[in-house]
């Protein structure tokens, strides 16, 4: 029983550690996967007095995915009462060139001037729209957001470290004394802490199990899912071969690193 | 006859400001039987202890089975100990093993087969009557128990060199008599050379023995 407490302890703060590790690439993704959507969503409007040449334009500047001009016939159509056809033509032809662009992300506010300069250096464009208040607010909220949840993993890392020094004290004194028994009979190091070094291993192994398990069945569940779908995002919750071995890798490095200092700091009873 | 021990010009401290053991220089043959007598703070147990290395001399020189301790390599150590049996007055048994895997420990260490390993600690645990208590932990045994594992550990490897210290302090009569006829058996049979720091030398011992006095820092052969 006290043995199982022992390792509880280590398991839950490796487990709290993979929880907010795990938890920060869910954010991290939906955040991504936001950005994407608001990107799809998100498009400049760029006014023209030539037609533009949309390929050059796309291969000049990374950010630009896609750019469609608009039709000028919605505009026409209002002025059509009383102008006569031939009047309607020309009146086509000395209209500006509006043009909708796509972005290939969701830019920063910027990304969005650089580009609105860059466009601007083309003596045809005479104005870009970039509905930048609702744009900046957006991305303003999105960078908050993401902060938050950093300061939040940021702090669950630091209880967990303090965690993990604490446990490393406990282990310390519980096997100082069978490592300094073993040395007094000529143990090398490596037999002396090899008990260390497996059981800090198995404890690694059971954190990442648990967190496996645990985010398995938060990814099978529907109602996170559908919190996501409900702000027109889908995202990969917990991708079990490179989340699991991301974090199975973290566990084992933690749990070695908190055995490799019990052993450095190895007094020898005598 | 070959020398185990060899000290020359030998001081012993644990600070600057003391020396316990002070410039002493002695040797101890191949195969006997050595008490260290001695009032209590006089350094018999902390010159045991720069026997198995945990002390480092502060001067002179002392080889042991023919490693120099002042400034000996850690493996140059492990391997001395490793033909080293130590017996402890506080038993140092580890308190989450069984008997008989405390009595496996030199065994394991040196890296012996299994069923060698089974057999001896087997036979030990016979010869110290422990047998019934085998998959016990330390702390379900008796002080005297407790003793004689820690006795039985000390010989299970066969060692060249057995140092014990008060082995049969508070132990009760029966107890002690079994440690001193294993610590004779190990010293004749196995031809181990056998160093006993105690307050009182037992007066059934069987066999011939040499007897050292510590006082005041210095140490003298008693005839």
């Amino acid at each position: 029983m006290k043995s199982l407490k022992n390792h509880l302890s280590l398991v839950i703060a490796l487990l709290s550690i993979l929880f907010s590790i795990q938890t920060f690439i869910i954010v991290d993704r939906a955040i991504e996967a936001y950005k994407e959507n608001l990107a799809s969503n998100y498009s400049l409007v760029v006014v023209s007095k030539k037609i533009l040449n949309e390929k050059i334009l796309i291969a000049k500047n990374p950010l630009l995915r896609e750019m469609h001009s608009l039709s000028p016939d919605s505009v026409i159509k209002k002025l059509n009462s009383g102008i006569e056809k031939k009047n309607l033509e020309l009146l086509k032809l000395s209209l500006p060139k509006f043009y909708k662009v796509k972005l290939s992300h969701y830019p920063s506010p910027e990304e969005v001037n650089n580009l609105t300069k860059d466009l601007l250096r083309n003596s045809s464009v005479v104005k870009v729209e970039t509905f930048s208040k609702s744009h900046d607010t957006t991305y303003k909220l999105l960078v908050l957001f993401k902060t938050v949840i950093s300061v939040f993993a940021f702090s669950v890392a630091i209880v967990t470290i303090l965690l993990i020094s604490k446990e490393l004290k406990i282990w310390q004194f519980k096997h100082n004394e069978r490592m300094s028994i073993m040395a007094l009979f000529g143990a090398p190091t490596w037999l002396r802490s090899a008990v260390l070094f497996r059981l800090s291993i198995v404890d690694a192994l059971v954190a990442s199990a648990l967190a496996f398990v645990l985010f398995s069945y938060i990814s099978a569940t529907d109602w996170v899912s559908q919190e996501f779908s409900n702000i027109g995002i889908k995202i990969t919750l917990f991708d079990p071969i490179t989340d699991f071995a991301l974090l199975l890798a973290v566990a084992i490095t933690l749990s070695t690193l908190l055995a490799s200092f019990i052993v450095l700091w190895h007094k020898e009873e005598v | 006859m070959d020398k185990v021990i060899v000290a020359q010009n030998l001081s012993l401290s644990y600070s600057k400001d003391e020396t316990i053991i002070n410039k002493v220089s002695f040797s101890i043959n191949s195969g006997s039987f050595v008490f260290i007598t001695g009032a209590s703070g006089s350094g018999k147990s902390t010159l045991l202890k720069s026997l198995y290395g945990a002390l480092k001399p502060l001067e002179g020189s002392l080889v042991v089975a023919g490693v120099e301790l002042k400034g000996v390599t850690k493996s140059k150590l492990n391997l001395l100990r490793k033909h080293t049996g130590i017996v402890f007055q506080d038993y140092k048994l580890v308190k989450e093993w069984t008997i008989e895997k405390n009595i496996m420990l030199p065994l394991i260490i040196s890296g012996y087969d299994k069923s060698v390993t089974q057999n001896q600690v087997d036979s030990l645990l016979k010869h110290v009557r422990l047998k019934h208590q085998a998959g016990k932990y330390p702390k379900e045994l008796s002080g005297g128990e407790q003793q004689r594992v820690a006795m039985a550990r000390a010989l299970s490897h066969n060692p060249v060199l057995i140092l014990a210290d008060e082995p049969t302090g508070n132990l009760d009569d029966y107890s002690s008599q079994l440690i001193w006829n294993l610590l004779e058996g190990a010293n004749k049979q196995l031809k181990s050379t056998v160093i006993v720091v105690t307050h009182h030398i037992p007066e059934t011992m069987s066999i011939d023995y040499k007897h050292f006095h510590i006082e005041y820092g210095s140490i003298h052969e008693v005839s």
